[in-house]
């Protein structure tokens, strides 16, 4: 058996792949639930139920969504340029974080909603980029490899919004968990839908996505991106400046990572705390794989976690299954995704 | 001042040294002989907490302690033919590869782990590894409380240090290993057949990484709970760049890392003022550095996250 090089990858093929990729993963993870001892089908049925059989629930799966599709848009713009950013964890951490202090300055409070909440959403998203810099910086400074600096800078992040949350930046008037000075009314995000937690952050994370599409095919940074990723080399030759690139690169990949921490504060929580993620950034490069890095479908595969993120937790309560059959789920879909498109790339001869 | 000193002067202080270092032992082995092959392993956070999970599940359920440590090891082959099948014959990109193993390895050890303990009370403990004093050695004062009398698998940690320097470098498996890490195509000319070799490295590779997570499960505490690997993984995957891929400067990398992270949880209580938040980034910035530090000098192995495919160049 061996793999050959198709000419063109196979257009059909292509926009089949994620399908097929959710669907392996999901007889897979079916196996690990009839393990648990359930129905399978059940199961997915209360999960789909869970995720949109109700009001609730519809609503609950577009908030999970919205951060989502921030992380995920981070992930694919930079992994398109192969900026291996992995720390989308803590950049969201740190724009949360940026969006409280923020709301610490004095007078804050009495700025209308027109300018403190784009102050907010601008300031997390700064804080987002200035994290993704560094790992940036020390590869074009020092050559470190920046998966494994952008990696490790997620546990330094979290630790930095733990200190900040237990110091200067307590809620003196929270008692027991330690958690930030909760943001005034006039920065929070208008809800969607009443009496639903979902909120104009969702607005705002699908017009990022079509900003990020429109600056990925349309725009001149579009083009040098993809070329960085695709042969630094060659592009670097054909003029690009790379350095130059991978910086843009960085401050929309870890704006985008900086803004879901922002409207995650801003719409749901109202303040900063460590639970603030249910490792939101990691999720993120699993949907970013499953759209192929395409913008527009990171929308798709970021409600596609959320429907199992949301689904399993109701199904969680239904059937007794761990709702971590979420977390294996999505993950199993990265790797069957990986062998997808290779499938869409290679053909398997005798 | 003085306490800061006086830290270094307690037994339980060195003692500890080894014991921290030794998952980041087992991790950092594992990772370098994957890369010596020249292939990247992201997978190791979670096989990492596989292990710690399998280990602890074995003993749990009756088996002894180093049924736990197979266990472990059985689990972190099974995840590394995982890995090498899609990065060695597929040739799909390592660092997503093992991105996704990590997260498909880590939330399947909390899925079983629940299933296993469906309550979320306290985690159920094991009756963990003893110290276990060498004869004669462990009475020499200070040196013998602190490196012979640890637990079994920071012995045989250290023995596998000696064995792997002994493989790469005075083996003629060795000698195949650095040469399809370098260069699989002069392997390949030889008669060395650098996917198979590849695949089996990779699943011995995390097998060791499997280890050092059941390490933490089976001596180092004597639980499991989820997250507990704490980025250990990446540690280990930034120390085998300081170590420039040699299995003695691995040890010692381990061994200073341990240092610092020993003496920091001990400083935490002598220093009053500071948050204790900040001493315990200082592992990770540690890392950091030493990636810093050796980014330039360090020599990769030429064909590391290049996939190789007989007549493709």
């Amino acid at each position: 058996m061996r793999f050959e090089r198709r000419d063109q990858p196979s257009a059909v093929l292509t926009l089949l792949a994620p399908v097929g990729a959710i669907l392996a993963a999901l007889v897979v993870a079916g196996g690990l639930i009839a393990i648990a001892g359930a129905n399978v089908f059940e199961a997915y049925g209360l999960i789909l139920k869970g995720a949109f059989g109700s009001r609730l629930g519809i609503s609950e799966t577009l908030t999970r969504a919205t951060p989502l599709l921030l992380t995920g848009l981070a992930a694919a713009v930079a992994f398109r340029a192969r900026l291996w950013n992995i720390g989308a964890e803590g950049q969201l951490y740190m724009g949360a974080l940026a969006v409280a202090a923020v709301a610490m300055v004095p007078g804050i409070a009495s700025l209308p909603g027109a300018l403190s909440i784009p102050l907010c959403l601008a300031a997390g998203a700064a804080a987002g980029m200035a994290l993704l810099l560094v790992p940036l910086g020390l590869r074009l400074r020092f050559g470190v490899d920046e998966v494994v600096t952008s990696l490790l800078l997620n546990f330094v992040a979290v630790l930095f919004v733990s200190m900040m949350i237990e110091g200067p930046m307590r809620d003196p008037l929270a008692f027991g968990w330690p958690q930030s000075v909760p943001v005034p009314d006039s920065a929070l995000l208008p809800k969607l839908l009443e009496r639903s937690r979902l909120h104009a952050g969702l607005l705002i994370a699908l017009a990022a996505a079509v900003v990020v599409w429109w600056l990925q095919s349309r725009t001149v940074f579009g083009m040098r991106s993809r070329a960085a990723g695709l042969n630094p080399r060659a592009a670097s030759f054909a003029g690009v400046p790379l350095g130059r690139t991978l910086i843009a690169v960085a401050c929309l990949s870890g704006g985008m990572a900086g803004l879901a921490g922002a409207v995650e504060v801003m719409g749901v929580k109202g303040y900063v705390s460590t639970d603030l993620s249910p490792s939101y950034g990691y999720s993120g490069i699993v949907i970013a794989m499953l759209a192929n890095l395409n913008p527009i479908g990171v929308i798709g595969a970021a409600l596609f976690s959320a429907v199992m993120f949301v689904g399993a937790d109701s199904m969680s309560r239904a059937l007794g299954i761990p709702s971590y059959i979420a977390d294996v789920t999505v993950a199993l879909s990265l790797l069957t995704m990986l062998v997808a498109i290779f499938l869409t790339q290679y053909r398997i001869r005798r | 001042m003085s306490a800061f000193f006086d830290i270094l002067l307690t037994i339980g202080m060195w003692e500890a040294v080894l014991r921290i270092a030794t998952p980041l032992i087992f991790g950092t082995l594992g990772v370098l002989l994957c890369e010596r092959v020249g292939v990247l392993n992201l997978g190791i956070e979670g096989i990492m907490s596989f292990g710690a999970m399998a280990g602890w599940l074995a003993v749990y359920s009756g088996g002894d302690l180093w049924a736990g440590m197979l266990a472990a090891a059985l689990a972190g082959l099974m995840f590394g033919l995982l890995h090498a099948l899609m990065t060695v014959p597929l040739g799909l990109s390592q660092h997503v590869t093992g991105l996704g193993i990590t997260l498909f390895a880590s939330s399947l050890s909390y899925y079983i782990f629940r299933l296993a303990v469906p309550t979320s009370s306290s985690p159920p403990t094991v009756e963990p590894f003893r110290p276990l004093p060498v004869p004669w050695l462990s009475d020499i004062p200070y040196l013998g409380p602190t490196l012979f009398n640890q637990t079994a698998p920071t012995y045989l940690a250290l023995v596998l240090v000696g064995m792997l320097a002994w493989l790469l470098y005075r083996t003629p498996l060795g000698l195949a290993l650095r040469m399809t890490g370098e260069n699989p195509h002069a392997a390949d000319a030889q008669g060395i057949d650098p996917v198979r070799l590849r695949i089996g490295t990779i699943m011995v590779g995390s097998a060791l990484m499997a280890m050092g997570g059941a390490f933490l499960t089976l001596a180092a505490f004597n639980s499991f709970f989820p997250t507990m690997v704490q980025g250990r993984g990446w540690i280990c995957v930034a120390l085998v760049v300081f170590a420039s891929w040699r299995p003695g400067r691995a040890l010692l990398g381990a061994l200073l890392f341990a240092f610092f992270d020993a003496y920091q949880l001990r400083l935490q209580t002598v220093v009053d003022g500071v948050p204790y938040q900040l001493f315990l980034m200082l592992p990770y910035l540690l890392s950091i550095l030493a990636l810093i530090v050796m980014a330039r000098r360090a020599r990769v192995p030429h064909a590391l996250m290049q996939p190789y495919r007989r007549g493709e160049r």
